[in-house]
């Protein structure tokens, strides 16, 4: 593989490249992060990422927006994106928009009824209630614990 | 934000403006980007801008809570509807030829424009809806804390 | 710049300068979007990413607290699968076309199709609406019925449940709630 091949190659992949350290970025959040507002940060740019991915999938070079002249007048010779890939990503951000707004509303549920947000604070109160649990349930069934 | 007289002065300006261009988005978005999605993201974000500066009863008294809850149901209905009538016609689900049989791009035209109505009307109701269900929850920080 | 914006959210701990960051993030995806040919995400992802979800993630704040704790596990687990993950999917790439080649297969199917017959059939200059409303009208309604279902599940978690708890301190009721947010949960995946 000669030198040119291989500047070309990796300026056609630096974009994918890109999106998967983003991608990545978004995951390390999710994983390492205790804190649940945050994590919903990071599905967010994690989503985010993976939109960006299906649309330069739909580049052209030399292409532009699929939209025609209004006299739909078309001049052959120009190039359009395709337009596939624009439809899907518009209609998954909305639904990510509200599907994210359904995970803050989780948030603010388990706040109340926890009093927390991190997931270390929230996994300790659950081992607690669920002793207490463990307690009440042995005195009902005879004192045996 | 009783106090913040610029804030509230150019909220009134823009609110009218925002909503316009709702609905320049919505019905034009067969010749231009836009379409059902983004109006009514941007419908919503009329009423959430007037809801945060002039406070939530102010808003819902213009756009009550009720009227939201329909909007999100209505939204759905008008989509589906309009393959249900599609059907009736003897075409075939959500096939909008049906509209215009003699003239079968002019049925596009009308379909489009009868399913994006429809989706707008739902994202707005929801995105609406969403942003009421929050604010009416007292909030737990002061204003000087942030 | 998407990049740096992202690091800057992994590091901060004061999740106001998050959320505001994370606006700054979709904003800047949004520019990326225009100079990639799809101005009708770019539009929509500008209106959603940088104001509504803004605004509902600070409404969350409001709710809850606004400063992160520091983290408690060691950050060395969570790197090592991000690396394996990123270097799979980056060994996954190589086998992709060029960015921007007009032979890839994502361009020759269906999509000449759909701008060759947009304006004979259909006869409206923006494609992405056609394909959006008609040719892929199924897609769209499945998409407005899951924003529908969101929605409700929001309202069910949300609304009402506080004033009931006060009027008698039963649990069951709440509980009953619950289960009905869950479902609505698990309809939307």
């Amino acid at each position: 593989m000669g030198d040119s091949a291989t500047f070309e190659f990796v300026v056609g992949h630096a974009n994918y490249w890109l999106f998967s350290v983003l991608m990545m970025t978004g995951l390390y959040v999710v994983v390492a992060r205790g804190n649940l507002v945050k994590k919903i940060v990071g599905l967010n740019m994690f989503q985010t990422s993976v939109f960006m991915l299906y649309i330069s999938m739909g580049r052209v070079d030399g292409g532009t927006a699929p939209i025609f002249p209004v006299d739909m007048e078309i001049d052959p010779a120009v190039i359009y994106s395709n337009p596939l890939p624009h439809v899907l990503i518009l209609t998954a951000i909305v639904v990510g928009i509200a599907t994210t707004a359904l995970g803050l509303s989780l948030i603010i549920r388990i706040r109340e009824e926890f009093g927390t947000i991190e997931e270390d604070d929230i996994l300790v109160a659950e081992r607690i209630l669920a002793a207490e649990d463990d307690k009440a349930h042995g005195e009902a069934m005879g004192g045996r614990t | 934000m009783r106090h913040h007289l610029i804030l509230r002065v150019v909220t009134k300006l823009l609110v009218g403006c925002i909503i316009l261009f709702a609905f320049y988005v919505q019905f034009h978005g067969d010749f231009s980007p836009g379409g059902g999605f983004q109006a009514g993201v941007i419908m919503a974000v009329a009423f959430i801008l007037y809801g945060i500066v002039f406070g939530l009863r102010k808003v819902q008294a213009v756009f009550p809570p009720w009227v939201v809850h329909k909007m999100v149901a209505l939204g759905v209905l008008i989509y589906a509807g309009t393959g249900v009538v599609s059907l009736f016609l003897g075409y075939g689900f959500l096939d909008y030829g049906a509209f215009a049989p003699h003239h079968p791009s002019h049925g596009q035209h009308y379909g489009i424009l009868a399913v994006e109505f429809g989706v707008g009307v739902t994202v707005t109701g929801v995105m609406v809806a969403i942003y009421y269900a929050f604010a009416a929850r007292p909030a737990r920080l002061s204003d000087e804390e942030w | 710049m998407l990049v740096v914006t992202a690091l800057a959210i992994v590091r901060l701990r004061n999740l106001f300068a998050v959320a505001m960051l994370s606006g700054v993030f979709s904003l800047l995806s949004a520019l990326l979007f225009v100079a990639m040919d799809a101005v009708d995400v770019a539009f929509t992802e500008a209106a959603v990413g940088a104001g509504i979800s803004t605004v509902l993630v600070l409404g969350t704040l409001a709710l809850t607290s606004r400063v992160e704790k520091p983290a408690s596990h060691s950050p060395l687990l969570p790197l090592f699968v991000v690396f394996v993950t990123g270097a799979v999917l980056i060994y996954g790439t190589l086998d992709m076309p060029n960015f921007g080649s007009a032979d890839a297969p994502a361009m020759t199917h269906v999509a000449p199709d759909y701008l060759k017959r947009t304006p004979e059939e259909i006869d409206v200059p923006n494609v992405v609406t056609a394909i959006l409303a008609s040719y892929r009208g199924y897609d769209t309604m499945g998409e407005t019925a899951v924003v529908f279902t969101a929605g409700i599940g929001v309202l069910l978690l949300m609304s009402g449940l506080r004033r009931r708890r006060e009027d008698d301190d039963d649990d069951d009721d709440d509980a009953d709630a619950d289960a009905q947010g869950a479902e609505e949960e698990g309809g939307v995946y």
